[in-house]
């Protein structure tokens, strides 16, 4: 039996690359096996958690995008907070009232710094080299961003509540999607809002994070220093293309 | 757009100095300052929180618009009874929104369908009639009467509206042939007032209830509501969808959709909605490809912010240029 059991183990373990009759490598079949070896490839730990940077990620301007992150922890952890005493909580009670004064200024900061990082990305080109892909997520994550905040308002149970719905349902209406996302049904809303919306935001945040650290910080515009073209940087002139 | 060969971030980064950076370090210390700034900025300024308006402090602080509104819709006159899709289909004229043949507005249907003068007036007094026979004589008039007689009565009752005065809880009409209109209103109004009104919209075949989308389309027909987001700067031409109650923020960054709004042809266009979701749609597509637009994306080697952000790096670069005596590498911004 205990024989059977370490075959079994045997045969389940992962095996190694090994060399084939030619002396090459041949590399472990298989999907899981593919997605390991390109994870790793891509994306090992050394790479995503460096313990240096380059000598000109020196500005302020770099610490808005971890402030952005930051803003989202406070924002998330106050609305689960919310989320679970109940929507009609912080009426009612001081201390509710305060969690939700901190989910307003954590959401407020994690605009404002979002912004901040937007702007100063575009002011740095920072989709240079490669890195189009990059720009593009931290859009969309700015465009769900909208949403999420969006929602929040509409299911704060008060007249910003009413009033932001009556204004709004006319722009969506007029697409043709009001009857698929009706801001005046105020529980399609928290459940966009409190569910849907953290999840897609938070996983846009990761795939963002992982995409800057894979790539590394841009050089500075015009380096003379630059990898040229053929080895896959920018050119030496600091051409702007993605 | 260039293809790139996927090179090493160590290839990369050739000719770079690395210092020592704790991105893990930084982003605790980020996390840790962000909590006191949101702390204290939640415990200085706090947050709004204006009440919600009910059906019933409507008509007790604004009788004679509720009236107006209950019999507006009773007529097939009210926002939310000419609205068109979602709401209703019979109604596509000037209010459903439309550019030429483009008119999604229509083509996704009705999926929340009012009918306005059975769901705000018939239905709730119908429900309250039964111990009330004067009310529910009235509702057999009313109901049993032709069209053109209904639509006689409701056209008179709509003008004497305009000259009606409100004494305690009631609204007072001049004289006239109004049918059943004054004690169906009368009673509209007692629903209002006393709250049954608001159980009235919500009450479905359902036990739990979240769509607020009866009253909520109620209270947007009337006065009462927008006279309030007037006064907080609240309407659509007052910036209205970025701001909020009180001294706050609000949603600053609508600041671009709102705009639109503030200026011609959009402040009085009638399809301004959808002209706008459409620019703004245009423009946020934009703004996610400006890495592949030329030009938009050679601004930033146009105004030199970079040279503030990077400007130790290139005076750096210059230093070493300088001490090695050679002519200094080109590092200008383009």
């Amino acid at each position: 039996m205990t024989e059977q059991l370490a075959a079994r183990r045997d045969a389940a373990a992962p095996t190694p690359a090994a060399p084939d009759a030619a002396g090459g490598m041949v590399e472990e079949p298989g999907w899981t096996a593919a997605v390991r070896r390109n994870l790793a490839r891509r994306m090992p730990l050394t790479e995503l958690l460096p313990s240096t940077q380059p000598a000109y990620v020196g500005s302020w301007v770099y610490v808005f995008g971890v402030t952005t992150i930051a803003a989202l922890v406070w924002t998330i952890a106050s609305g689960t907070i919310l989320a679970f005493m109940g929507s009609a909580w912080w009426h009612t009670s001081a201390l509710g009232h305060f969690v939700n004064s901190v989910h307003f200024w954590g959401a407020q900061m994690f605009f404002l710094f979002m912004v901040l990082h937007l702007w100063g990305k575009f002011w740095m080109a920072s989709w240079r080299d490669g890195r189009a892909a990059t720009w593009a997520v931290g859009v969309v994550i700015f465009l769900a961003s909208i949403v999420t905040a969006f929602t929040g308002y509409l299911i704060q149970e008060n007249f910003d509540s009413q009033w932001i719905a009556v204004n709004a349902k006319d722009a969506i209406n007029a697409t043709g999607l009001g009857g698929f996302f009706n801001v005046l049904n105020f529980g399609q809303m928290y459940g966009i809002h409190v569910m849907l919306m953290p999840i897609v935001v938070t996983l846009l945040v990761v795939l963002h994070i992982l995409q800057v650290r894979t790539r590394g910080v841009v050089r500075p515009i015009g380096d003379p220093y630059t990898p040229t073209p053929e080895t896959g940087g920018d050119t030496p002139e600091g051409r702007l293309e993605a | 757009m260039r293809h790139h060969r996927q090179i090493s971030k160590k290839e990369y980064y050739r000719g770079v100095q690395m210092l020592p950076y704790d991105l893990i370090k930084e982003l605790a210390i980020a996390t840790g300052v962000m909590l006191v700034v949101v702390l204290v900025l939640a415990a200085v300024l706090s947050s709004p929180d204006e009440p919600s308006v009910t059906v019933q402090s409507w008509a007790k602080a604004a009788p004679l618009d509720y009236v107006t509104t209950a019999t507006a819709e009773l007529a097939g006159t009210a926002e939310s009874a000419a609205y068109g899709p979602p709401y209703d289909q019979h109604h596509q004229g000037d209010d459903v929104q439309a550019i030429g043949p483009f008119a999604p507005q229509i083509w996704f249907g009705v999926h929340v369908p009012i009918n306005a003068a059975t769901d705000y007036v018939l239905q709730p007094l119908s429900e309250s009639s039964p111990g009330d026979p004067q009310l529910a004589a009235a509702l057999t008039e009313y109901r049993s009467a032709s069209h053109a007689q209904q639509q006689s009565w409701l056209t008179a009752y709509t003008a004497a509206l305009g000259k009606a005065t409100v004494s305690g809880d009631t609204v007072n009409v001049p004289q006239g042939h109004y049918g059943p209109l004054p004690t169906m209103m009368d009673a509209m109004l007692e629903l209002g007032r006393s709250g049954a009104m608001d159980g009235l919209l919500l009450s479905g075949q359902h036990f739990y209830q979240t769509d607020y989308s009866l009253p909520l389309m109620f209270m947007a027909s009337g006065g009462y509501l927008a006279g309030l987001a007037h006064q907080y700067k609240m309407e659509g031409n007052q910036w209205g969808m970025m701001n909020e109650t009180g001294s706050y923020p609000g949603q600053a960054w609508l600041w671009l959709y709102t705009f639109w709004y503030q200026i011609p042809p959009f402040l009085t266009a009638t399809n301004a909605d959808l002209i706008v979701v459409i620019i703004m749609g245009v423009l946020s597509i934009v703004l996610m490809l400006l890495p592949l637009i030329p030009g938009l994306r050679d601004i930033p080697r146009w105004v030199p912010v970079h040279r503030l952000v990077w400007r130790n790096y290139y005076q750096e670069i210059a230093r070493v240029a300088a001490s090695r005596q050679g002519p200094a590498p080109s590092a200008t911004s383009g």
